[in-house]
């Protein structure tokens, strides 16, 4: 039996260059199937199955009435004008969900960039410091929110006994419809872990020349942050709010386990009321044509986020 | 950074000053967490006309009822909750950065037609909110019987994860071609390069993506709640969600419950502190 294997191989072991050279190219060299397309097939059958098949679909099913049990009906836009025109919770649920990106967003970004700035200081205990700062991110999302239910407990909770302690009497926070949502944006602060760890890679990654240049120039440690930390940064602060105004629009968890979307539908979010049309309700059309919204919300925004992208985001070599 | 920027005496005092202050609300919640956890009801619940009278040494638990943690795991069925995580955690782990690493490799180091365009709908993939499939792919999944079982929560995991291929992609593309086209010379098909060189090369990015999936698969929320209808079936996510109803009131039990659950997944980041921070430093990275 002739083995092409060991016949390659023992050419390819007396004249190896002239070997490789005399080789057609890789993606010619079989015919039929390139193995590229055997590697990439789980993927390419997931996104045909789990993602592209249920978007086209989810789009399908946002112009019928469909509640699981009977056939879905196409009834055209019905759905898109009941959200639009006659469903005030749709509305406050865009209003709740806008409230918390527009706080907590910002918040987390200035946050962010300030821990980082100081842990990427040249201190001794440093790793000590970032350990901590990082640590409330890495707390499962449901043991957060477990916890965060007792701390914000007005009477006994963490907080209000602190606040009391000083003299304050302190907020009813998740019982209250005023209260509920600066609570959980103060929550969403405390895991602000997680975008300093980004913020502080990217502050590692400014090449110290710079640094040092602007030392000789006599910059001192606030006009180099100014000048140079915070202008090298801004693809990584651009990053970082694409994903965090893509999660906030997801925000979901937390108000689910925490309120339940009360107190007065205070921190009914748009995921969490689209959560209770499709699953509790049933309103399997309604509910996706409230994901399409959600979608066309989202490439917006980032589109937008990427239209002023070369306005503020410096990158290097350019 | 350099010596020579280092910083003056006063920057530094000033410094950690700062950090120590802003430490302090960053560790207290967690404290708080474990203080409550090991207190009586009686501690916790100051009696009438005490209200008010909350004083610093009652962060300390008098007494320290260690018995808050067994009674906690026996008021729910916890060893069930466990055995159910442990069991998603190690099978999508397995499953997600096995099909992640073979597509990754096909993308980065592989030629065929149409490679660019699909990989930019891989990356795409990412921006898509969840929700805008979710619900088709929750009516497939019963459609095929699957609702009530653990495969619509496995068996994807299966099919590659769009992050972790673009991670490994990254790292695919840093190992030089001489290897794997000494390799292909010698005659090596291209699914033994993959295991015999590029795998074993590759050990970092994959300890990476298996962090993040074993603990993604820990905190799951989402998806039992969505797939699994019985309580023999419940993840310690889920499961504690559910039974905080039955639990309320009972702070020290919950926030028992809530260390268990939470102390496993800070174990792990001690374990694998550079691989978890390295991971999430380059996401944000390019």
């Amino acid at each position: 039996m002739q083995n092409p294997r060991e016949t390659t191989l023992a050419i390819a072991s007396q004249t190896p260059r002239r070997v490789a050279e005399s080789l057609p190219p890789m993606n010619k060299r079989r015919k039929g199937i390139s193995p590229g397309w055997w590697f990439i097939s789980p993927w390419l059958f997931g996104f045909v199955f789990l993602t592209a098949l249920p978007f086209l679909a989810s789009l399908y099913l946002s112009f019928c009435q469909y509640d699981v049990i009977s056939p879905p009906r196409w009834i055209g836009l019905s759905n898109y004008e009941n959200l639009f025109l006659h469903d005030p919770l749709f509305w406050k649920s865009i209003w709740n969900t806008f409230v918390y990106a527009v706080f907590a967003l910002p918040l987390g970004t200035v946050a962010g960039i300030t821990l980082a700035l100081l842990l990427s200081l040249d201190l001794r205990g440093m790793s000590v410091y970032r350990t901590i700062f990082f640590l409330p991110s890495i707390v499962p999302l449901v043991a957060t929110s477990l916890l965060w239910v007792w701390i914000l407990n007005p009477q006994i909770g963490l907080i209000n006994n602190l606040l009391e302690m000083v003299g304050i009497s302190g907020p009813p926070w998740l019982v209250s419809p005023v209260w509920s949502k600066p609570a959980l944006i103060l929550m969403s602060i405390w895991g602000v872990g997680g975008s300093m760890i980004i913020y502080l890679a990217g502050i590692k990654d400014i090449p110290t020349f710079l640094h040092e240049a602007a030392l000789v120039d006599g910059a001192n440690t606030w006009q180099r942050t100014w000048h140079i930390t915070l202008p090298m940064l801004t693809p990584v602060i651009f990053f970082n709010l694409v994903m965090g105004m893509i999660g906030a629009f997801q925000y979901f968890t937390q108000a689910f386990i925490m309120t339940a979307g009360g107190p007065q539908e205070s921190t009914n979010f748009y995921c969490l009321y689209l959560f209770q049309r499709a699953f509790l309700y049933l309103n399997v059309g309604y509910s996706s044509a409230m994901a399409w919204i959600l979608f066309v919300i989202v490439l917006v925004v980032t589109t937008a986020l990427m239209k002023t992208h070369t306005k503020w985001v410096h990158y290097e070599g350019n | 950074m350099s010596t020579v920027l280092k910083q003056s005496k006063s920057v530094r005092f000033v410094a950690h000053l700062t950090l120590i202050i802003l430490s302090i609300p960053c560790l207290l919640p967690l404290l708080w967490m474990i203080s409550t956890s090991l207190k009586s009801d009686a501690q916790i619940f100051p009696s009438v006309g005490e209200i008010g009278g909350f004083r610093l040494s009652d962060f300390i638990p008098n007494p320290i009822l260690w018995s808050n943690y067994p009674e906690a795991m026996r008021s729910v069925p916890f060893g069930t909750y466990l055995q159910n995580t442990l069991f998603l955690c190690i099978s999508t782990t397995i499953g997600a950065v096995l099909s992640s690493a073979l597509v990754a490799y096909g993308f980065a180091r592989t030629k065929f037609r149409g490679q660019k365009i699909l990989f930019i709908l891989v990356l795409s993939t990412l921006m898509l909110p969840p929700q805008v499939t979710m619900i088709p792919t929750f009516l497939l999944y019963k459609g095929i019987g699957w609702y009530g079982t653990w495969l619509p929560l496995v068996v994807p995991s299966f099919f590659g994860s769009a992050f972790y291929i673009f991670l490994m992609c990254q790292f695919f593309r840093t190992i030089p071609n001489e290897l794997s086209e000494a390799a292909r010379i010698d005659g090596c098909g291209e699914l033994r390069i993959f295991f015999q060189i590029m795998l074993p090369l590759s050990i970092p990015v994959m300890a990476t993506c298996a962090l993040f999936q074993f603990i993604g698969a820990w905190n799951d929320f989402l998806g039992p709640l969505i797939y699994l209808n019985s309580p023999s079936q419940y993840t310690i996510a889920y499961g504690l969600q559910q039974f905080m109803g039955t639990m309320v009131s009972q702070w020290s039990y919950l926030m028992a419950a809530t260390t268990v659950f939470t102390i496993p997944i800070i174990i792990l980041f001690f374990l694998a502190q550079k691989t978890f921070i390295q991971g999430i430093a380059t996401t944000g990275g390019k």
